[in-house]
């Protein structure tokens, strides 16, 4: 049977599975949105911006773990998606991007809203296709999903000039696909990995240091046996938190820049770093000269170009992280007998003093301004049990979010890494409602960069999303304050917002609840309140505009060498001589 | 280093873009690059001359296997290999000078493709210290035009054929 190219696109879609798809339209994809109108197995959601669209597929994938899909039209369609695009390809998000075209006949002639979609998104997918004839969309979209989901996973933008869906063509799907450039290794060496197990018995202060390929290839279970039995300390990436959960003795938490000070402590004075789906992204490795400077490197990753990119590596396996894993626990139980916690004891007793010397801290006084961190370290307590969903926009409140929010499960940190994408939060929290309606997603967020995408409240309303956003709002550009308060002298420039608008009445406008403290006292009853709705809701939360965020290790500067609080200029700042100066006041703005 | 990079790749639109922007992207350099369609018609043949340290250029080719439509690549500089770069020079002659362009080409095995009573166009075959040298003896008689295809090479073949597999082996 004949189908339209547009037909074929929706064929397509429901054969891989797919439910949602947030999506805007336009002039050269009005075809396939008259077809997705008369059907019923795959919802649009329809946004209100094109970036929203796609930070929601990113949410949707990071949570599901399959492959999310966003639908936009041609020119500013595609221009507006391109951030969510990038981000998804720094942070390995499994996108499936359809694009409208202007017609094949019209393609390079300055046509109306047209726009070179192949070339403006190549640096930032990991592949990209220009349909040009009908006949080949099916296999193009085959293509496009098993690219985007296998390997180290990515986006991938399928772009449809409009005569393509109007075309006809015999349709049929292909049950597997295979290209033969494109041959993604997935068994590591078993040499190799032999040489890592008999590096990883000897070590006196072993690491393991985990990214969010272990999320990704669905190896937590993996890394926990390998933990336990090699009785290991386990630091995360920002990524890769929830890759093992946060409570359990054998973490330390997030290490890095903004990282827990053992956990950096232990990555610099470890006799052997074991890096599993991470990339040395130089927010860990600081100066990359004196990184680990008595560490045997061994690294496990799918991406041979993650591997020596940054940092010179003693035994690189390349290969999928759970069954390299499975591979490296099989060689360990016939050769570990139970003395690795013997070993590693003086190990574990340095760890435990480094814990002891410097733990995560913050003063809340119970009638002075609240804290940030506190607000989170309250929704965690009381939100945990409840195994919620957490994204976050990205500034201090997501460096905190990752310090004092534990996750205990994989895939349910949504956060942007690599990018540092403000204005992810929001939407990638409504992308993992929707594909779990019934679950508590929170997003954590900051005033600055929840207005980055608050249109999409309109979205989160209509499609009954009802996602809890907690807006720590400190007035300022927060991280960017903190930056000069350390290194320019305090002069904050275009850090101050002088003016965030009421969020409680923001809210309401679009049909949602907000909610509103300024008492520590109060937070545990609004954040309760807030849950109970099943509403999108925004918690707008006043906190002291002052709070930094440490540990810090500033850029470029050596791992062991950390900022842990404010240095005695900044104590009791009286802030900015003769800058203005956020008050109460001007907290609020019309409470 | 200097380096030779030889790539199989898919012999599709917008591929040279991909390989282009992957080393305008992230900063390696092009010295130059040549790219013609193989005996099959859906590859095409690239060869690339650039340069680095030992960890950009593992990088380059790392990267390089990344991209989807590459199918293979070869560092040629880890073996032997022959490399060949033409150059079209079109030279200004005086009556006075025609004698000694033809010495010139002559010398070097070069061949006049095309003449007109002021010009010589000379075609050379070669790697490039010939061509340069070429051009440094032609340059006092005045170059009107020059365009040089950018260097091509293939690995040689190694004499016992056992040797390339215990290479491969050894390489896994």
């Amino acid at each position: 049977m004949k189908l339209t190219g547009a037909e074929i696109l929706i064929e397509c879609l429901k054969r891989e599975g797919v439910k949602t798809i947030f999506a805007l339209p336009g002039g050269v994809v009005l075809k396939i949105f008259d077809i997705l109108h008369q059907q019923k197995d795959i919802e649009v959601v329809l946004t209100r911006h094109e970036q929203g669209a796609g930070h929601m597929a990113e949410g949707y994938a990071k949570a599901t773990g399959k492959a999310g899909v966003c639908l936009v039209t041609s020119g500013p369609g595609m221009t507006n998606v391109i951030t969510a695009l990038a981000d998804a390809y720094m942070d390995s998000v499994p996108v499936v991007c359809f694009s409208g075209q202007v017609p094949t006949s019209l393609i390079g002639n300055d046509a109306f809203q047209e726009a070179d979609n192949v070339g403006l998104s190549r640096p930032c997918t990991k592949y990209n296709f220009l349909v040009k004839d009908v006949k080949d969309l099916a296999i193009t979209i085959k293509e496009a999903f098993y690219i985007a989901t296998t390997g180290r996973p990515g986006p991938v933008l399928v772009d449809i000039p409009k005569d393509v869906s109007m075309d006809k063509a015999e349709f049929s799907y292909p049950s597997s696909v295979s290209i033969r450039s494109y041959n993604p290794v997935y068994e590591g060496n078993k040499w190799q990995i032999k040489q890592a197990a008999d590096a990883m018995t000897k070590a006196k202060k072993p690491v393991l240091y985990v990214g969010g390929g272990v999320i990704f290839s669905g190896a937590s279970q993996e890394l926990m046996e390998l933990a336990e039995l090699t009785h290991m300390p386990v630091d995360m990436t920002l990524m890769g938190l929830g890759a093992f959960p946060g409570e359990h003795p054998q973490s330390m938490g997030m290490l890095g820049m903004h990282g827990t000070y053992w956990a950096n402590m232990v990555m610099h004075y470890s006799d052997l770093v074991v890096a599993i789906g991470a990339r040395f992204d130089d927010r860990v490795t600081g100066k990359v000269s004196e990184f680990c400077p008595h560490a045997k490197v061994i690294h496990i990753d799918i991406d041979p170009t993650s591997i020596r990119k940054n940092v010179n590596v003693d035994i690189p396996i390349v290969g999928d992280c759970k069954m390299v894993l499975r591979e490296l626990i099989q060689i360990l139980r016939a050769t570990v007998n139970g003395d690795q916690r013997e070993l590693r004891k003086p190990w574990w007793n340095q760890i435990q003093e480094w814990q002891q010397a410097h733990p995560l801290t913050y003063q809340q006084e119970a009638d002075g301004p609240i804290k940030p961190q506190h607000v989170i370290r309250r929704l965690y307590d009381l939100t945990k049990d409840r195994d919620p969903i957490v994204s976050t926009d990205v500034g201090q409140h997501q460096m905190w979010a990752a310090q004092y929010f534990k996750m205990a499960k994989p895939n349910r940190w949504l956060t942007s890494g690599g990018l540092g994408t403000m204005g992810f939060g929001f939407p990638a929290a409504m992308g993992a409602q929707a594909a779990f309606p019934g679950r508590l997603v929170l997003c954590i967020a900051g005033d600055g960069s929840i207005q980055m995408n608050m249109q999409e409240m309109a979205t989160a309303v209509v499609h009954k999303l009802p996602v809890k956003i907690i807006v720590l709002n400190n007035r300022f550009h927060g991280m960017v304050r903190q930056w000069q308060d350390l290194f320019y002298e305090g002069r904050y420039a275009s850090s101050y917002l002088e003016t965030t608008p009421d969020f409680v009445k923001l809210a309401e406008a679009y049909g949602a609840v907000g909610l509103r403290t300024n008492k520590p006292s109060e937070i545990d009853d609004v954040i309760k309140e807030a849950i109970a709705v099943n509403k999108p809701v925004i918690v707008d939360v006043p906190t002291y505009p002052y709070e930094n965020c440490y540990p810090m290790i500033p850029a470029g500067g050596c791992n062991h060498e950390m900022i842990l609080e404010d240095p005695p200029a900044l104590k009791n700042k009286q802030p900015g001589s003769g800058q203005v100066v956020p008050k109460d006041s001007d907290t609020i703005l019309t409470a | 280093m200097e380096h030779i990079i030889s790539i199989t790749v898919e012999n599709k639109f917008g591929l040279l873009s991909r390989v282009a922007g992957l080393f305008s992207g992230r900063g390696f350099n092009i010295e130059s690059l040549s790219v013609a369609p193989t005996l099959d018609p859906s590859m095409s043949q690239m060869t690339i001359v650039t340069s680095g340290d030992e960890r950009i250029i593992e990088q380059i080719v790392k990267q390089l296997n990344k991209l989807i439509d590459v199918i293979k690549v070869v560092d040629l500089n880890e073996s032997d290999f022959v490399s060949r770069e033409t150059a079209l020079i079109k030279v200004h002659t005086r009556p006075e000078d025609r004698a000694e362009a033809l010495r010139i080409a002559d010398i070097f095995r070069a061949n006049v493709i095309d003449s007109t009573p002021a010009t010589y166009t000379i075609e050379i075959t070669g790697d490039p210290r010939k061509i340069e040298a070429i051009i440094n003896l032609l340059q006092p008689l005045g170059i009107k035009e020059l365009t040089r295809t950018g260097r091509v090479a293939v690995a040689r073949e190694s004499i016992r054929s056992t040797d390339v597999q215990a290479k491969k082996v050894a390489r896994e």
